[in-house]
Formats: C-alpha cells, structure tokens, sequence
C-alpha cells in the first residue's frame, strides 16, 4: 500500500468538499474493493475520504410507495432488516448471498452500486427494480446510471448517497457464483410491479444489463417457463477460465428461469 | 494409594496439546519473531515466463529512503547454486539434465516470480518502495509453458545447456515381459490423462529471518521449514559454504506445510548471506501472491496408460507413459517425485504381473514442481483407479469385482512387486468390505432414482488404493538416487525427577506431534503426557534429523523414540538391580515402574532417574551417571497403508455443478496411536483431494504467464464444496517397525480424487461419457453434457 492522507468529513458537504478539492482523492465506504487494490498496489490515492462518519447516509426507510436504504447500510443490515424483508423479501435473499460474514459486515450497498463491479450482486437489484439513485447533487434512474465496467453516471466529486426501491409486486433473484472468488458468475434479478417487467443480467456480461426478451415474455407470461426457453447471445460477454461467454450465455437463462421461480 | 490416571497411551484419543497455543493465538511463527535491528529484504521477480535481462538499473532505488542495500547476482557471484536432492539416471545409464539454479536469475529468468534482485530496507513498504523503482530491461522471449510446448520441434529451452529441455528418460519394470503379455491379452484397455498441477497454499506463507552474530562468527536462520537440518546442510555446504557449527537453523512453529516447505529455497540463503553482509537481521516474508509464484507447485503429469486383461479379467500387465513437467529448475526432491514415488507405486493393490513404466521429466518457463501431499503416489493412485473404472466399463465387468479378482490376496504377504517395492502387510478385502458397507453401496441406485427425480445425476465412484510411506530405508533411497539419508533421530531425556523431554529430529508443521509423540512415552514409561515436552525444529537442540514429509514421522521418527526408550529402561533396569540388589535379568519394567519379577519389591521411574543425576548409591564403576539416550533408526522398508475410498456425488445438470454428498474412508494405516488425530489427518487430506478432484487447477496461459496467481482464480476447497466424510481404519500392523505403524498424513490425498472423479463419472454414465478431467468444474461439465446433447 501506497501512502496516503485520511479524511474522515462528518457531513456530505464537508466530504463533498474534500473530494472536489482533490481529483486524485477517492471516497472510501466498506473498502472491500478499494482496500484490496491499495494492497497490491494497484491503486494510489492521494487521499481517503472516510465516508463512514456521515449520518445523513445511514438508514432503511419506508417513504411511500418505495424502500430507502441508505448508502453506508452493510450487506449484514439489509439482510437482518425486517422493514426489508417485509417490503422486498428478494433483496433480504440477495444480501445474505454477498461474499461472505466477514464482507456483509464491512462492505456497503452504496460502495456496491457505486463500483458497479460487473460481478457484484446489488447493481441487479437497483436494475431489477428499476430504482433510483440518490446522489448529493441530483436523483439517477438506474437505466441512467450503469454506463460500463466500473463506470457509472457518478460524476468525481459526486457522492451516491441513497437508493430508493419501488417495491413490487414480485421480485426474485437467482446467480451463479465463479467457484474461486464467489463473485456472480452469471445472476438473474426479475421483478414485476409499477416500474412494469424488469430483468436484470449481472456477472455475464461486462456491465449489469436489461435482457429485454425475457422482460417481454415474462409481461406476456409470468412463468418460469417463460424464460427458459429464452436464448442469450453469448456476444459482448465475459469470459475467464471458470466461464466462457456461451457457459456465462447459458447460465443466464437458467438464472433467469430460477429467478423467476423465487419470486413466485 | 493408587491415583487413576485417564488413559494416555497409544489408541487413546487425547485431545491436541499444542491446540491451547495455536487456538488462543500464542503460536510462535517465524514473522512473529523480530530481532533487534532487524531490516526487510523484498525480492524483485520477474514479470516474464522467458526473458534476457538486458540490464539492471538501482541508481534511483539505491537513493529511496530507508535502503539499506541492492543486490543481483553480480553481488552474489561467490554463492552457489540450489542444490537438487536427488539425481535421476536416464534409460542408457547417463546422469540426469541438472542445469544450474542460481540464488538471483543470471542473465536470464526463467519463470514468473524468478528472483531478480533484492532490496533491503529498514521497512517493509521502503523495501518494497524501492523494488518499484529498479529497472531492469528485458528482452521477452518466447516460454514453454507447458509440457506440450517445452517438447514442440523448435521449442525454446529454458536452459541453454539443455536444449532438448529433458530433464530425464527414466524406466523402471520388464518391457519384455509387458510386450509379451499384451500379445496375448483378450483385452487390452487405453487410458489418458493429465494429473493437473497444484498449488499448496499453506495457511503461513513462508518466511525466513537471517542474522548474524560477529563476535562468534555463528549465523542463525529462522525459517518455515519442514526440515531444518537438511536446510542447514543444503545451504550450508552447497550455497554459502558454511560449517554446520556456525549455522543454526530453526524452524518454529510452522502453519501447514504440505510439502512445499521441505526445500530449500533461494530466499532463505539471501537473508543469511545478506545478515552477514549487513551485520544486521534481515527478514524477509512472502505476501500470498509471491507464494503463488514462488512455492513449488504439485503433480502436473501427462499419461498414457495401457491395461492388459485376459478374458476373466485378470490383470496381465500394464504399461504406462509419463509426462512430469519439472518447471524451470529442479527444486530439491523434484527428480524423484514422478519416478520412484510414482511408478513404483503402479501396482497398487493389484497383483499385476507385468509393469513397464517410462517416465520423461520436461522444463519449462513455470515454477518448480516438487513433492505435494502424497508426491507421485496420488497421480500413482488417480491413475489406476481410473484406468481400472475404464477397463470395468469397457469389458463389461462390475468395477467392485474387478478389484477384488485382482487383489493381492491376504496371505501373499511379503508381496514382491514388479516395480520394486515390496509390500510387508495388508488387507484389502476388509477394507473394501467395511468401505462398502458403510456407504451403503448396495442401496445406491435407489438414491440414484432418488436424484433423479429431483433432476440430479447422482454417482458413486470408488477407489482401492495403495500408497508407500514411512520414507525412507538410506540404502535404498541412496541406491535409487537420493543425496541423503533418510533415517531418524530420537533423544529421551529422563530428568531427575521422572518429567521427560524428547527431542525429535521430525518436525511438526500441524500434525500433532507434541501429542502423538507424548503418548508413545506415556504408553512405555508410564508418564503422564503433561509431563513430556517434544523438542523440536532447532538444529542447535536436536541431534541431526531428517524431518517431516512422505507420512514419516510416527514410523521412522517415532520408531527412533521408541528405540531410545527401549535404551532407557535396560539402563534403568541395571540401576533397579543395583538398588533393589537383584539381577538385572530379573527385573521388569512396565509403565513406569521397575520390578523384580515374582516379588512385590519395586522402584518408580522417577526413583531410578533421581538415583542416575544423584549417584550416592550407584553401579558407578559399571555404569555412567544420567538418563538420557538417544537411538538412530533407519527404517528396513517403506510402509504401505492403503485402503478403500467411496465418494458419493450429484451434479445438477442444469448449471453443471458437482455437489459431494457423501464420503467413505476406511484406512489401514498400521497402529492408530491417536484416532482423534488420525481421523483429522485423514479428513485434512480427502478436503485436499477434493479440492484436486474438482476445484483447483493452476493454469499458466500459453505465454507462461500465471492465470491463476490468486485466491480470485485459484478454487480452495471451501466447507460447502465437502461432504461429511466418516473415517474409520482396519489395522494391519507394519511388520518392520517396533511400533507396527504406517502413516496417516497423506493417505487422503491420495486415496480420494479417484474416488471422486469415478463418481463424477457414474454420474454421468447415461451420457456416454468416458472419462472427466480434473478439476471437474462446472464449466467443464456443463461442457460436456452440452456437447453430448448437442
């Protein structure tokens, strides 16, 4: 690890500050990808912004019609959270599927979405549900945010501060984990409610993505069935010695019909 | 009045006495040692799989804070080469190809990971900071990374004094005989197969502290070893020529070894020749990623095996050729892994007449090969287990049957085997009964059924195997190649008051020794284990050892305590005499106490040792003072545990995941002296043969680069990707050694990816498939089952 400054703002502003001060510096929550990095030197920051210390980011809430789980909420708290389970019981499910103890207990949902890691579980369910992005500056659709590997419409002094999940009528998900690492080999997060039918593709492919056929048959059919049958393109799609493209392919109708089968 | 002590002898299960230390975090490793003044040394590795280093630039590193000093192997150049253990001889007679194995690369490197250069510095992170900024130029070459490769018309060498890139072309068994009994073989069965290479993965990465005392001119090296007097040798005669009285070695406690730490590595001659240069300590501790690069890897074979089988099935005669892929230099033991722990474990546990082995061991631009958990006998074992599912299936005979028609029968013991081995003792039948019975395989097809109308393909897979152990009788080993011997040492001291200290040349690296061995005093000199303290892993306490490794301890270097205690108590009887004034040929001894026999006249241990270190009334002319001996044991053969192995497996044909769900192991490892611990080492080994069988794959890509150079890629075993694996042993007694034992430590990895892989199989056995490589991934079973529907 590379030596670097350490800030920890106590507000959004103050952090949002810190980061535009500082192109160089990067805003840290769990650290379970950034940290990892800085250890093998991959990574060199000038400074970490500690997003830990802001309060406005914490917390799981009702408002209305939708679930707001705060940026800084751990994997283990989603997972634990009876006001999420009674609201979208398919995200209790995902949460208490990431990585291990050790990682639900440090690493975030914010820092999740934020890294939009292609092989991380919870940009499925923002997708899936079609929820939107808080931000410290403005609210993102999720069809707006994910814009690649590792890239999303966060700007660089930008903070992800909430995401706010319609809740559904239905939803479930289903993944594929690379036996090695246990990341999402290929996984599946179906919903259906106000946002419509939504089906969202991650680990597959380099960045979550809408498979729109499987959305079309499952708003003619909402049956497991429905989706089966359903071909992906092994095109564009990841491939490393645990999963060509056309196994990642072929998982992801599996994902899907398995998905579809939770959600019920 | 009697004090009943619990019983502490051999065949009880006392719980670990080291455990309270590991488990509360008292452990001593070698990175918890600090030395005063101490620096950190980094080694630059190179990034290419074949290079020419067209120079090496340190100025600017030189000048980064906290740089002590830079060395290459300009620096180096009065230090010798790493020298191999064991030397091959080719088919004509020739020594083998034993290219030189510089401490730092010399003008070329030849791997991932070959050191380069070394920065010492007063941190770890300046270490590190400066290694970053040495520039060394290469010019890339093209590698062989793989055994294909390395033996393609053109192929680079990777030494340039061997072109061919052949190691060795070695042979063991009758040709002739082979030939003729193919002739007129009613079947004749082909079998291919690559062993895939490993990576240990000790849970301590390895670590070695240097320093350097000017005032005596003494050198200590502190390091993860398995063996610490072979290291004191190797280093110290062949590397940095220093007498054996100037070199301590000590190897600590020690977090899991599995072969990987028995050889002597390029870092531990760099931090003992830079203390000394440096008049300071310097420590040096590999990061998981180094250890990937840079501790020898397993296994790593290419096979072709042919079965010859008359009408009945009777085995006629087996020829088999191997592949060993050696890496790019030869690691200590590496020449005799694939040859003399491989093929002459080709019998098994068959009584197959004829066997004709030839092995080719092949560099290449990747890290050394060397022994792993079983060396050579798990690719021995995966190898006939395979092949004799192959020929059941093929000949159409049941693959229980077969075995058992071909058996070494139970009364054939000393059985002479066509490949050199002569195995004392064994009892296959028993174990393949209790195996069967106990994973219910006469009710599987019901739980195939079962599966299936679940949609999962349930198998079950088998495997009789046979392993050699107890490493190893000198001559023999000497005969066969190996530069050292292979006995054991054992000290008993008996101290005035009855406690005991032993001192064993074996070293325990997770196996329970302080425990195990305390019991072997215990059950023969009657003292309680909290009593006894096993010394061990420090050159300057131990008399010459030669370590642990090929499941030795108990058998040889527990045979060699057992034989000092036998010293012990025929001192202790003359003593007894002389006190209770009788002949020495009528005193007894039995746990403890020391008897005239027919009388109630008696002395306590404790009595006799008070009476050796206070001599007032004592044989004085006759007899030294102190009770203390020590006994030497060279082993007469190796020992031969073997047994029967039954994996039960579904695979979900869907994702093509393969899910254990049940494991049988029935182990004949000689005398148990602690079930509890045999049953660990045993379910230690079948999670390493799993994780073989279906995990793990170390895969360099055609460049020689490392593709799985991390956890991220690289598959441990995990507890979901086991089964619950019930253990239970039948003993027959090794006939050789005084305490009848055989070995525990390697048994599982050896006996259980056959297993596994024959259930894979099964598994599949409506699909018409032959034969699955390991690991069986998902991807690569999706694959076949893909195909096959396709």
């Amino acid at each position: 690890m590379y030596d670097f400054a350490y800030h920890k703002p106590s507000s959004l502003a103050e952090a949002t500050r810190l980061l535009a001060a500082d192109p160089d510096a990067k805003a840290i929550s769990g650290g379970h990808t950034l940290l990892p990095a800085l250890k093998h030197r991959l990574n060199r920051p000038t400074a970490l912004v500690d997003l830990s210390g802001i309060s406005e980011m914490q917390g799981i809430r009702r408002e209305g019609d939708a679930l707001v789980i705060g940026a800084l909420t751990k994997h283990e708290a989603v997972a634990r959270s009876s006001e999420v389970k009674s609201a979208i019981p398919a995200l209790v499910f995902l949460a208490q599927h990431i990585g291990d103890t050790q990682v639900r207990n440090r690493g975030t949902i914010g820092g999740s979405v934020a890294n939009n890691d292609p092989a991380a579980d919870y940009p499925a369910a923002v997708l899936g549900l079609g929820a939107t992005v808080r931000t410290s500056r403005r609210e993102i659709p999720a069809d707006e945010f994910f814009l690649g590997m590792f890239t999303t419409a966060l700007e660089p002094d930008e903070i992800l501060t909430a995401i706010s999940f319609p809740i559904p009528e239905k939803a479930g998900y289903a993944k594929m984990r690379n036996p090695a690492s246990r990341y999402v080999m290929a996984g599946a997060f179906v919903s259906k409610g106000k946002m419509g039918v939504r089906v969202a593709i991650n680990g597959a492919g380099p960045c979550v993505f809408r498979q729109t056929e499987m959305e079309a048959a499952l708003a003619a059919n909402w049956s497991p069935e429905a989706v089966a049958g359903i071909k992906q393109s092994a095109s564009g799609l990841n491939s490393d010695i645990h999963g060509s493209a056309e196994y990642r392919a072929h998982l992801v109708s599996v994902m899907a019909k398995r998905a579809v089968q939770s959600a019920g | 009045m009697n004090v009943v002590q619990p019983f502490e002898g051999i065949g009880a299960s006392v719980r670990r006495k080291e455990d309270r230390r590991f488990l509360s975090g008292r452990g001593q490793y070698t990175d918890d040692i600090n030395r005063p003044g101490q620096l950190y040394a980094h080694i630059l590795r190179s990034p290419h799989a074949h290079a020419r280093i067209t120079g090496i630039d340190t100025a600017a590193a030189r000048a980064m804070p906290g740089v002590e000093a830079i060395y290459t192997s300009a620096d180096m150049a009065s230090v010798g080469g790493i020298p191999c253990g064991w030397q091959i001889h080719n088919k004509d007679g020739t020594p083998m190809a034993e290219p030189k194995h510089p401490v730092l690369a010399e003008g070329k490197v030849r791997h991932v990971g070959d050191p380069v250069a070394v920065v010492v510095a007063t941190t770890r992170q300046q270490a590190r900071d400066a290694a970053e900024a040495i520039e060394v130029g290469y010019d890339v070459l093209t590698a062989a990374a793989n055994l294909a490769q390395a033996q393609a018309l053109g192929a680079p060498a990777v030494h340039d004094d061997v072109p061919s890139n052949l190691c060795y072309d070695w042979h063991i068994g009758e040709k002739a005989a082979v030939d003729a009994a193919f002739a007129q073989a009613a079947h004749r069965v082909v079998f291919e197969t690559t062993n895939n290479r490993l990576v240990p993965n000790a849970m301590e990465p390895r670590s070695a502290i240097g320093d350097f005392d000017a005032t005596t001119g003494e050198h200590t090296l502190w390091t993860t070893s398995q063996n610490p007097h072979v290291i004191r040798l190797l280093m110290g005669a062949f590397v940095l020529n220093l007498p054996e009285s100037k070199l301590r070695v000590v190897a600590p406690d020690v977090g899991g070894g599995f072969g990987s730490k028995i050889y002597h590595y390029a870092e531990e001659a760099i931090v003992t020749w830079a203390a000394h240069k440096l008049a300071r300590p310097v420590k040096w501790t590999s990061d998981r990623t180094e250890a990937f690069m840079s501790d020898a890897h397993g296994r790593d074979h290419v096979t072709r095996a042919e079965l010859a089988l008359d009408k009945d099935g009777k085995f006629l005669a087996l020829h088999v050729q191997t592949q060993a892929n050696m890496g790019a230099y030869l690691s200590t033991f590496a020449p005799c892994v694939p040859t003399y722990l491989y093929a002459t474990l080709l019998a098994g546990v068959y009584a197959t007449p004829a066997i004709y082995a030839e092995v080719k061991a092949v560099f290449t631009h990747t890290v050394p090969v060397d022994a792993y958990r079983g060396a050579g006998r798990p690719e021995a074992s995966y190898l006939l287990e395979r092949l004799v599912d192959v020929a059941a299936k093929q000949c159409g005979f049941d693959k229980v049957e077969l075995r058992r028609k071909n058996f070494i029968s139970t009364d054939a013991f000393p059985y002479q085997t066509p490949v050199a081995l002569q195995y004392d003792s064994g009892d296959y039948f028993s174990t393949l009964d209790q195996a069967l019975e106990t994973s219910g395989w006469a009710g599987f097809e019901a739980r195939r059924a079962e599966a299936k109308a679940r949609g999962r393909l349930r198998g079950i897979g088998i495997s009789t195997y046979l392993e050699a152990c107890g490493i190893a009788p000198s001559a023999v080993v000497g005969s066969l190649g190996a530069r050292a011997g292979l006995y054991e040492v054992g000290t008993i001291r008996v101290h005035p008051t009855g406690s005991v200290t032993v001192l064993t040349g074996a070293h325990s690296h997770g196996q329970g020794h302080e425990t195990t061995f305390a019991q072997l005093v215990a059950d023969k000199l009657g003292v309680p284990i909290a009593q006894v303290e096993i010394v061990h892993g420090d050159t300057a306490k131990v008399p010459f050892g030669m370590g642990t490794y090929g499941s030795r301890s108990l058998a040889v270097g527990g045979s060699a305590m057992d034989k000092a205690m036998d010293k012990i108590i025929a001192k202790g009887k003359r003593i007894a005499a002389h006190l209770m004034e009788a002949s020495v040929e009528d005193v007894e001894f039995e746990r403890g106490t020391f008897r005239v026999a027919g009388t109630d006249k008696t002395k306590a241990l404790a009595e006799i040792s008070l009476a050796a270190y206070v001599p007032h009334n004592y044989p004085i002319e006759e007899l030294e003072p102190g009770l203390e001996e020590t006994a030497f044991y060279d082993p007469k053969n190796f020992t031969y545990p073997g047994g029967c192995h039954i994996a039960e497996v579904e695979i979900e044909p869907e994702t093509g995941r393969v899910q254990m769900v049940n494991f049988t192991a029935v182990d004949d490892v000689g005398r148990v002296i602690n079930p509890m611990i045999v049953e660990g080492q045993v379910q230690g080994g079948v999670a390493q043969g799993i994780g073989q069988a279906l995990l793990e794959a170390c895969v360099y890509d055609e460049a020689g680069q490392l593709v799985s150079a991390s956890m991220m890629d690289y598959c441990l075993p995990r507890a979901e990707d086991l089964a619950p694996v019930s253990v239970a042993t039948h003993t027959t007694l090794c006939t050789h050694n005084p305490l009848g034992v055989k070995g525990c430590g390697e048994v599982g990895a050896i006996g259980s990816p056959p297993a596994v892989i024959n259930a894979v199989v099964d598994a599949l056995r409506d699909y018409g498939v032959e034969h699955v490589e390991m690991p069986a991934t998902p991807q690569k079973i999706w694959s076949i089952l893909h195909r096959q529907q396709s």
